[in-house]
């Protein structure tokens, strides 16, 4: 196929060659960016999280009397594990996700420096089975560690602690870390055992370094676990939740008590993650609709335009498909030209985007992608190109 | 010539349905999209005291002990800084802030008990920020150092637990403490709440908390320390967590400090005087850091917490993107119709039309395929708002079109229109007569 032809007529026709270079290659930028910021809401929305997500339930309770916690919570607890389908019920400071950080800085010496937030949880008796924790090595609480540990101005009291998989490795890369000791301010406990990764109460306030740095203690029935957290078969969840908010709710007659299931909880949490992406994605489709549309109003026009040529062209002997020839290969060179100007641009914004946002840099398939993506305007193009072609036969 | 002008537009838009539609139609999305994030980013980054930002200000001081030499002020005050600022009474007006969240219960009133967000200040608070009220008055001075066990109280809750009757002399009970309500709120929702606004630069854009709706229940400070306990909102701590059992002599910071000056000199005074306060503080040995001082008016303020959510700006700037993709589009499809009139415009110039007016004709149709993509437009940010107004934001239920934004709506769109008119009008000016009469 002989190109200069083409690039002959594309010079008589800048305009609106320009055009469709233009158009593809600023569809092209935003789909690319847009892609990749859905894509990175796609992936915050699904951090993994090492609990029972989908059979746990929570119920807050506010404003109770914190002299009487040490007798309340086992009573309450006792009620709750009557409920039928509750497997696990424990008493609670607080869950991930539930946007309430607890947040301190823990060490491997005393007096190390760190800048990871890590999340602090406290746990009643029998809180890893209601949470679901998977232990990877090493133990759980047993029944004198839970006795034996108060907390004194939010730290505990007791010598034990249970860590992430992710703060084992960070804190002591390829070695164990059973038996080690964590420190922060002056206090220390010794690790017992090392969980699978657990989200941070706030992931997104604690930064990527601290999403998945949480540390458990136990502790014996006080008055700062507010949560009571609640374990059965997702189908009795929302059973379970409902009998156990009232059970509570005439148990503590003068306290607020608020019930949710975990899967709520997370749902909340990345509500508004969620809603953006869905809005991006509504970008998405109106605008390659506006594009396609847009490329087919002026490639036909355009075509029509040159139907005397194409005449003359048959005439002097061209076939269809000579004729059918010329156009693809045009709209192949007009749908490159824009696609490379995309990809230029695509980075360009990224780059802006990095620095004024803080995104991360976006990873080099999705131009390749988007450059697919927008082949799928190449039948449009096609489709403007065939009617005077047809149309020819009449010449 | 003007009205000429526009009845062969309306002909020429009519003889081809659908190209005009697709004009139409391209302008309208563009518009649409622009329009209804712009309509959130005007909302949310308006002043929110109208004619009184300029007098309002923000004192900060730096009680913290760490060494680091740029640090910046705290974000808010220690107890005693606080209260030994506003208990100088320097300023014109001045008012504590800081927040807790009680339990709330209205005695007679067949409710559950509910968490409530009290917002804790001084009296001056209310003419401070021009708060209106609907029912009674707001406390006074003397119920700031009588410690009055008082609470002014929003209009929702008011509706929420006496069905919007005047609840004035009737008692709620916060925590373990009754108190008396002595005035209710008319509708009030200032964008943002801008009274509780700190640490915005910690949050990476996440800011649209900032949004929220005003607290529930606003009581003194003052009594509040009694009924609150240790229960108010930190922002945050530092040194020994033994010291931490009483927040007012705890190395924390959690009360904030509004203050409202209303000529320069007070202002020049009123920096001075904040500034002598922390050289006092540190030869007392209070202070390690007596030149970290700084105060930024309202604006300045709001500014600094960066409190427009990064998302929002986000979505203006791909709206404004897609726009522009919009309006390639209409270029295209403008060149596409004038053009093919080339053998009318060749009469219309060999009649004697210079390409002055033949320009002018062409941009009177763009304009007037603007003007309907603006009603278009409107309609699809009508759309859009109800849209936002469903989304799980604080500023939700602030998404509304105002008269200014629906002027805007037209005037961007017949300005957008004209803009993507231009070359495919200046084109169909050049066309050469002579060719086009050949081949008619």
């Amino acid at each position: 196929m002989e190109i200069r032809p083409i690039l002959a007529s594309l010079r008589r026709h800048r305009i609106p060659a320009t055009l469709i270079v233009l158009e593809i290659a600023l569809a092209c930028a935003v789909l690319c960016n847009a892609v990749f910021m859905i894509g990175q809401r796609i992936a915050d929305i699904r951090w993994p999280n090492a609990i029972d997500e989908q059979g746990i339930s929570v119920v807050t309770v506010n404003g109770t009397d914190p002299r009487l916690a040490a007798s309340d919570i086992p009573r309450d607890l006792a009620a709750l594990r009557g409920i039928a389908g509750v497997t696990a019920a424990a008493a609670a400071t607080s869950m991930p996700l539930d946007q309430n950080p607890a947040l301190s800085d823990f060490t491997t010496a005393p007096d190390g420096k760190t800048t990871v937030n890590t999340s602090i949880y406290f746990l009643g008796s029998g809180g890893e089975q209601a949470l679901g924790l998977r232990l990877l090595a090493g133990r759980f609480f047993n029944a004198d560690e839970y006795a034996d540990s108060g907390t004194r101005d939010f730290n505990s009291t007791g010598h034990v602690v249970l860590i992430t998989q992710s703060d084992a490795r960070r804190l002591w890369p390829g070695q164990s870390a059973l038996g080690r000791n964590l420190y922060t301010n002056d206090r220390s406990w010794t690790v017992v055992g090392v969980v699978a990764d657990v989200l941070a109460q706030d992931p997104r306030f604690s930064g990527p370094g601290g999403r998945h740095s949480s540390v458990f203690f136990p502790l014996h029935p006080d008055a700062v676990m507010g949560d009571y957290v609640l374990r059965s078969a997702p189908r009795d969840r929302a059973r379970v939740l409902r009998e156990a908010t009232q059970a509570l709710g005439k148990l503590e007659p003068g306290a607020v008590v608020q019930g949710v299931t975990y899967a709520g909880m997370r749902g909340d949490y990345f509500a508004n993650t969620r809603s953006m992406a869905w809005m991006l994605v509504l970008v998405c489709v109106v605008m390659l609709a506006v594009t396609a549309f847009g490329i087919v109003g002026l490639t036909s026009f355009w075509v029509g335009q040159r139907r005397r040529q194409i005449g003359i062209r048959r005439a002097v002997g061209a076939t269809r498909g000579h004729i059918m020839q010329y156009f693809q290969t045009e709209n192949f060179l007009l749908g490159t030209a824009g696609v490379v100007l995309g990809m230029v641009l695509a980075f360009g914004i990224n780059l802006y985007l990095m620095q004024r946002y803080e995104i991360a840099r976006m990873p080099w398939y999705y131009l390749p992608a988007s450059a697919v993506a927008l082949w799928m305007l190449g039948p449009a193009l096609r489709a403007a190109a065939v009617p005077p072609v047809v149309a020819t036969r009449s010449v | 010539m003007f009205s000429y002008y526009l009845d062969l537009a309306l002909r020429s838009l009519k003889r081809n349905k659908a190209l005009t539609a697709l004009m139409v139609l391209a302008i309208a999305v563009g518009i649409g999209a622009s329009m209804t994030t712009l309509t959130v980013m005007h909302l949310l980054s308006g002043d929110p005291m109208p004619g009184r930002s300029a007098t309002l200000f923000y004192p900060q001081v730096d009680p913290t002990d760490d060494s680091r030499p740029d640090s910046q002020p705290r974000d808010v005050m220690d107890y005693r800084s606080a209260m030994d600022l506003w208990g100088a009474h320097r300023a014109d007006r001045q008012a504590l802030i800081a927040s807790a969240e009680l339990k709330l219960r209205a005695p007679g009133v067949n409710l559950p008990p509910q968490m409530a967000r009290v917002l804790t200040t001084t009296s001056d608070f209310f003419p401070m920020f021009a708060v209106p009220l609907r029912y009674g008055s707001a406390w006074t001075p003397a119920d700031d150092a009588q410690r009055s066990r008082v609470a002014v109280i929003s209009s929702d809750l008011n509706n929420r637990l006496f069905g919007g009757a005047n609840s004035v002399g009737r008692t709620l009970r916060l925590k373990d403490a009754d108190v008396r309500i002595v005035g209710v709120l008319a509708s009030w929702r200032p964008s943002p709440q801008f009274y509780d606004v700190a640490g915005g630069r910690f949050s990476d854009g996440k800011t649209s908390s900032f949004y929220a709706k005003p607290e529930d229940v606003f009581m003194p400070f003052t009594s509040a320390q009694d009924v609150a306990g240790n229960d108010f909102g930190v922002f945050t701590c530092w040194g020994d967590p033994q010291a931490m059992k009483h927040l007012q002599t705890a190395p924390c910071v959690w009360v904030a400090l509004w203050v409202q000056l209303n000529d320069a000199a007070k202002v020049a005074a009123y920096r001075r005087f904040v500034a002598d306060y922390a050289v006092q503080q540190k030869a007392l040995g209070r202070f390690v850091h007596a030149d970290n001082t700084r105060m930024m008016d309202l604006m300045q303020w709001l500014d600094f917490n960066h409190v427009v959510p990064s998302d929002v700006r986000l979505q203006v700037a791909l709206a404004f993107a897609f726009l522009l993709i919009c309006l390639c589009n209409t270029v295209g499809l403008l060149l596409a119709k004038f053009l093919r009139r080339s053998g009318e415009i060749g009469v219309r110039r060999a009649l004697g039309a210079s390409r002055g007016a033949v320009f002018a004709q062409c941009l009177v149709e763009a304009g007037m395929i603007g003007l309907l993509g603006g009603f278009g437009g409107w309609l699809l940010t009508l759309l859009g708002l109800w849209l936002v107004r469903r989304q799980p934001v604080e500023y939700a239920d602030l998404a509304h079109l105002d008269g200014g934004m629906f002027l805007a709506t037209f005037v961007l769109a017949v300005l957008a229109s004209l803009l993507a008119g231009l070359v495919p009008a200046l084109r169909a000016s050049r066309v050469t007569p002579g060719l086009q009469l050949k081949t008619l």
